[in-house]
């Protein structure tokens, strides 16, 4: 009995006509697409973008020179040199991020004990060119002080599940 | 506006039908010949032989021409080893062509002096009002029904025939089978366990 | 020459060439606003939005897309036959245009009332193949040569059913005649007699067309492009017209055969007030629709299953209705009578 159903069934090719009305019943539903230039997606505090270095409030660069972040990375991508400024403080000379070799892990932002290297919302940095994409210390600066609003109120909104 | 367009496909006809040989490549060959039957169908059209034309379209160019071009692109052929031959073959292929010469102008003799041109003799179908289609079914299915009936079925016979010979039975291949993928179904083929803990299923 | 322009031939030729402008103008942007169609269709079923862009509702992303083929360079592959490279996209494009020379859009409109129409649209389309087996073979490349013995041995398989389900409609009307066969469905289209013929009618056309579930010869994921891998720019341009064109000419063809054409759907004076054309329009409309759901809707075939389906199911069962048929007609004294 069941063996006829299901020849029935075949011959009238009911489950070609089972997968037209399933596609059909589809087209009349919203569509999720959100219009990406023009609307973008909700990012999680922990989105890990275009990376930057910070500042302190009143200025002065988080970043102490202890290389931590260019032990841990995984890629080779970070470049520290640093010797003592007038004020007998240390601080880098030179801090190189190779953004075509970063992977993009994280590790940099979790080994800084001073939360001065982060990863920013930023994913919209495609370049025209490759030599763009290696960041030097004034670019890295310049993007904390572009997100600094943004980096701040992720790094406080995370800081309670660290 | 006529004698302009037979013209037209009269000399493409005969140009390409020469081209046909002379093509150093297969495959233009072939093309060429393509062109022929497509003018011939011109042809046709011209006399108002509507049904043959459309006829002669579907069946030559879209059916035997394209397994003519299968064969010849698929097939590697050594163009260099293909001529060495010519001359030693060339005398058979001279009187194969003259006895079809000659068949030719015998018919067309027998056609403008034979029996067959007298008034009121069925082998000519008469041009006039009725569409060739219907003319040519009434002629086909009536005084030529036993001679049709025989050409399919020595057709039939061909295709059967070719079909045995090129058929072979290999039982070292898996083949797919439809009908069974088709009716089997979800109850026939998963069935949900119980697992107790620590122990596996049987 | 003065004599010539004012004789009457010249005004006939005259207004053939204007009857066939008016034809392929309105057919040329159609297949262009098919492609957009394509896009929407298939992104609505896919939760998306398509084209939304270029003009409103991204309307005029189909002139974007034909400004930007035009501007490109059309590159010939090193080793390749130049001039069959060539002509192969223009018999593409020309034949799938050639055939609307004989449908008629409504009563009478039609460029060339031929008497064995049907058997001239049967021929164009296997003629079509041409273009396809040129393209392959002219690339010298092999995708484009494997692409190209899918569709021919594809299309040729196919045209066999579709050959027998046009016999199946003629043994009802008695005429080749396109509009003859509209002017049968008077009384009941043949879409409900006939609803399995229809059915295989369409698969096969699916088929002849290359179009998704069988649109083996383009399957990138095995074949990178297909036969028209080599192509670029206009050329590439044209094969793809040429689809879209043969698309509508199969819907058409659909139409004529099996949806009466352009007679309304019920014998109501208000709806025959409607001209014909429109009628023709929507109908063929409604089938390019179920071409591009089938295309969102079902998986490629493999191709020795296509193969299957089109020699062990679709003959038989075409053949085996050629005979109903017939005999059905015969055994209630039915078969048309005229002439």
């Amino acid at each position: 009995m069941k063996k006829i159903y299901r020849s029935i069934w075949f011959l009238f090719l009911g489950e070609l006509c089972l997968g037209m009305f399933l596609t059909l019943k589809y087209m009349f539903k919203k569509p999720v697409t959100i219009n990406y230039p023009f609307e973008k997606g909700e990012l999680s505090p922990r989105f890990r973008g275009e990376l930057a270095l910070r500042r302190y409030p009143n200025g002065e660069e988080r970043c102490i020179a202890c290389k931590l972040c260019e032990a841990v990375c995984p890629a080779l991508a970070i470049t520290i040199e640093s010797e003592p400024r007038e004020d007998e403080s240390r601080r880098t000379t030179r801090f190189d991020i190779d953004m075509t070799k970063c992977i993009y892990c994280g590790l940099c932002e979790e080994a800084c004990p001073v939360d001065a290297i982060v990863q920013g919302p930023n994913y919209e940095f495609a370049k025209e060119t490759r030599s763009e994409l290696l960041y030097d210390k004034a670019k890295l600066l310049e993007n904390g002080d572009r997100w600094e609003s943004v980096l701040s109120k992720n790094i406080h909104v995370d800081k309670q599940f660290k | 506006m006529l004698p302009f367009f037979f013209y037209t496909f009269a000399i493409i006809s005969v140009i390409s039908s020469f081209m046909v040989i002379f093509a150093k490549n297969p495959v233009h060959s072939v093309f060429f010949l393509i062109l022929t039957f497509f003018n011939a169908t011109g042809l046709f059209v011209l006399m108002g032989a509507e049904f043959l034309a459309m006829l002669l379209l579907i069946v030559y160019v879209g059916a035997v021409a394209v397994l003519f071009l299968f064969v010849v692109m698929m097939l590697n052929i050594d163009f260099n080893s293909l001529r060495t031959g010519m001359i030693k073959n060339a005398p058979l292929g001279l009187l194969i062509g003259t006895i079809l010469l000659g068949e030719m102008i015998f018919s067309f003799i027998g056609m403008k002096y034979g029996v067959a041109n007298k008034p009121g003799n069925e082998l000519f179908i008469v041009l006039g009002e009725e569409e060739n289609t219907r003319a040519l079914g009434k002629v086909l299915y009536t005084n030529y029904i036993y001679l049709f009936q025989c050409a399919g079925l020595i057709l039939l016979v061909a295709m059967i025939g070719a079909i045995v010979l090129t058929h072979r039975k290999r039982d070292n291949v898996k083949q797919q089978d439809a009908v069974k993928q088709i009716l089997r179904n979800r109850e026939d083929a998963i069935e949900v366990k119980e697992v107790e803990i620590g122990k596996g299923v049987l | 020459m003065i004599d010539f322009l004012y004789s009457q031939n010249f005004i006939n030729v005259m207004f053939i060439i204007i009857k066939i402008i008016a034809l392929v103008v309105p057919l040329l942007v159609i297949v262009a606003f098919l492609t957009y169609a394509e896009r929407k269709v298939i992104a609505s079923v896919q939760l998306r939005k398509g084209p939304n862009v270029v003009g409103p509702f991204g309307l005029l992303q189909p002139l974007a897309d034909g400004l930007k083929l035009f501007s490109k360079e059309t590159i010939f592959p090193t080793v390749s036959n130049k001039i069959v490279f060539l002509l192969a996209p223009m018999i593409a494009f020309s034949l799938s245009i050639a055939a609307w020379a004989v449908i008629p859009i409504a009563d009478g409109w039609v460029i060339s009332n031929i008497n064995v129409g049907i058997l001239y649209i049967f021929a164009v389309s296997s003629l079509s193949v041409y273009g396809i087996i040129m393209a392959g073979w002219a690339s010298n490349s092999k995708y484009a040569f494997m692409g190209a013995l899918r569709s021919a041995a594809q299309m040729v398989s196919y045209e066999v059913s579709i050959g027998l389900v046009i016999i199946t409609v003629l043994v009802c009307v008695g005429s080749l005649n396109l509009s003859d066969i509209v002017y049968a469905q008077k009384s009941t289209w043949f879409v409900f007699p006939l609803f399995p013929m229809f059915i295989v009618f369409f698969i096969s056309a699916l088929a002849e067309t290359n179009r998704a579930p069988f649109d083996l010869p383009e399957d990138e994921s095995s074949l990178v492009g297909g036969y028209f891998t080599e192509y670029s720019s206009m050329l590439f341009a044209m094969f793809f017209l040429g689809e879209y064109a043969a698309m509508i000419m199969m819907s058409g063809m659909a139409t004529i055969l099996f949806l009466g054409g352009w007679l309304a759907p019920f014998n109501v004076a208000i709806l025959n007030e409607i001209p014909g054309f429109i009628w023709f329009a929507l109908k063929t409309s409604l089938m390019l629709f179920i071409f591009l759901w089938v295309r969102a809707t079902f998986p490629r075939f493999r191709y020795d299953q296509l193969m299957r389906i089109g020699w062990k199911v679709f003959l038989p069962f075409s053949l085996l209705w050629v005979v109903l048929t017939s005999g059905f007609l015969i055994t209630f004294n039915l078969l048309p009578v005229n002439g």
